[in-house]
């Protein structure tokens, strides 16, 4: 699978109702550890079939990122059953972003 | 055996890679995180030669591909320590240990925190060590910054720009930061100085709330922010290579223009070196030099 690009219009459907366990990349065009993260999540989102991964772009989508208190990014929110389990923040390598979708949260 | 193993991908790290595949030696890269270093943090490079405007990450990139093409062998694994044993020299990570004929240490820095108790948690929930790439996310609120040299002031012209009301926070009464700065700032009506002060609490729901502030006249107040930005200067990550070489007392791995440090074959560059201007360009500067140490240590091996 590759990453989906999230709005408020799908974000409903494509997070907080997916069957999968859904990472939720929050990142801008201005940011330089997102552009660094981005491929990371490429590759792992190649490889994962049991992960959904999505892209929410901060600028375009603020209130998504307003209603998750998103302040600082890249901003990895970790999604199970329509809930939060766990997020992280900043430039994190693979195995780090792997095991946040294990996370028991 | 590697000719030359490089800590760090940062400007100084990658710089030395590109002169020591020049030279022909094999090169190992370790990075912890990412390639690029503080760098790919500043959204608009200004002052480094031949780009008038460049992304910190547009520079990061070009330089991690130039590296690549010739030939230097990136692995993202931590790096925790060093043995030396002379002509050899093995760095152990946090997966596997390597061997080089000479070492570069060029690990930087990391944000020096304030070490209160829900720091951390914090961090992404109010707390911030960096004003451009958190600063937009507290348009028309109520942030702090906590610091007194260049960084703490310049964080707060930035974030007067954005933020309803800026609070800036220092030890003492007087600013060590440049002075046209200050003029800058005691002009701009939505900064307030609070002088002889130091945060002593964040107070947080979930997300910061406010933070607890002590003069040192044992007054303690409460300022309710939104954002607190702490710019209380930088640490050198030099603490698991102390054995090779002396830190002073801030902890920067002591070494001349040279980058020598006192053990033969293990060398320093850039931002954890001691120096007295820390930009871009003497970074790539210490890396060139390192390198070139490197290359004519190797030389007197053979």
């Amino acid at each position: 699978m590759q990453v989906i690009a999230v709005t408020k219009e799908n974000f409903e459907a494509e997070v907080l109702r997916s069957e999968k366990t859904v990472i939720a990349d929050f990142n801008a065009d201005w940011c330089g550890p997102c552009k660094m993260l981005r491929p990371v999540l490429d590759e792992l989102a190649a490889e994962r079939e049991d992960v959904k991964f999505v892209s929410i772009n901060i600028d375009d989508e603020d209130e998504l990122a307003d209603a998750y208190d998103v302040s600082s990014i890249p901003c990895l929110v970790v999604f199970r059953g329509g809930a939060e389990v766990t997020r992280s923040i900043g430039l994190k390598p693979k195995d780090a972003v792997a095991a946040l979708a294990d996370a028991e949260g | 055996m590697y000719d030359i193993i490089i800590i760090g991908a940062g400007p100084a790290g990658m710089t030395a890679a590109i002169y020591a595949r020049r030279a022909a030696k094999s090169v190992l890269v370790l990075e912890a995180t990412g390639y690029g270093g503080q760098i790919i943090n500043t959204p608009d490079i200004e002052n480094y030669p031949v780009e008038a405007h460049i992304s910190g990450f547009d520079f990061a990139t070009k330089v991690y591909e130039q590296a690549q093409a010739l030939g230097a062998e990136f692995v993202f694994e931590k790096a925790v320590g060093i043995e030396d044993s002379g002509a050899e020299k093995t760095v152990i990570t946090t997966k596997n240990r390597y061997t080089g004929r000479a070492v570069i240490l060029a690990t930087g820095s990391e944000n020096r925190k304030l070490g209160l108790e829900n720091e951390d948690a914090l961090v992404g929930r109010g707390v911030s060590y960096c004003a451009t790439c958190d600063g937009a996310f507290y348009r028309k609120k109520t942030v702090a910054v906590v610091g007194g040299g260049n960084t703490a002031l310049e964080d707060a012209l930035y974030l007067s720009d954005l933020a309803e009301t800026v609070y800036l926070i220092h030890r003492r009464d007087q600013f060590r930061g440049e002075e046209s700065t200050v003029a800058r700032l005691k002009e701009r009506e939505n900064i307030r100085f609070v002088y002889n002060s130091t945060v002593t609490k964040l107070n947080a729901e979930k997300k910061l709330q406010s933070i607890e502030v002590t003069n040192q006249d044992g007054t303690v107040s409460t300022i309710e922010v939104n954002g607190l930005f702490i710019a209380v200067g930088r640490i050198p990550e030099n603490q698991n290579f102390a054995s090779v070489m002396d830190l002073d007392e801030a902890g920067y791995a002591v070494a001349a223009e040279n980058c020598r440090t006192k053990t033969p074959g293990i060398y320093v560059a850039g931002d954890n070196r001691v120096k007295d201007v820390r930009q871009l360009v003497t970074a790539t500067a210490d890396g060139a030099v390192a390198a070139t140490e490197a290359i004519r240590y190797i030389g007197t091996l053979k």
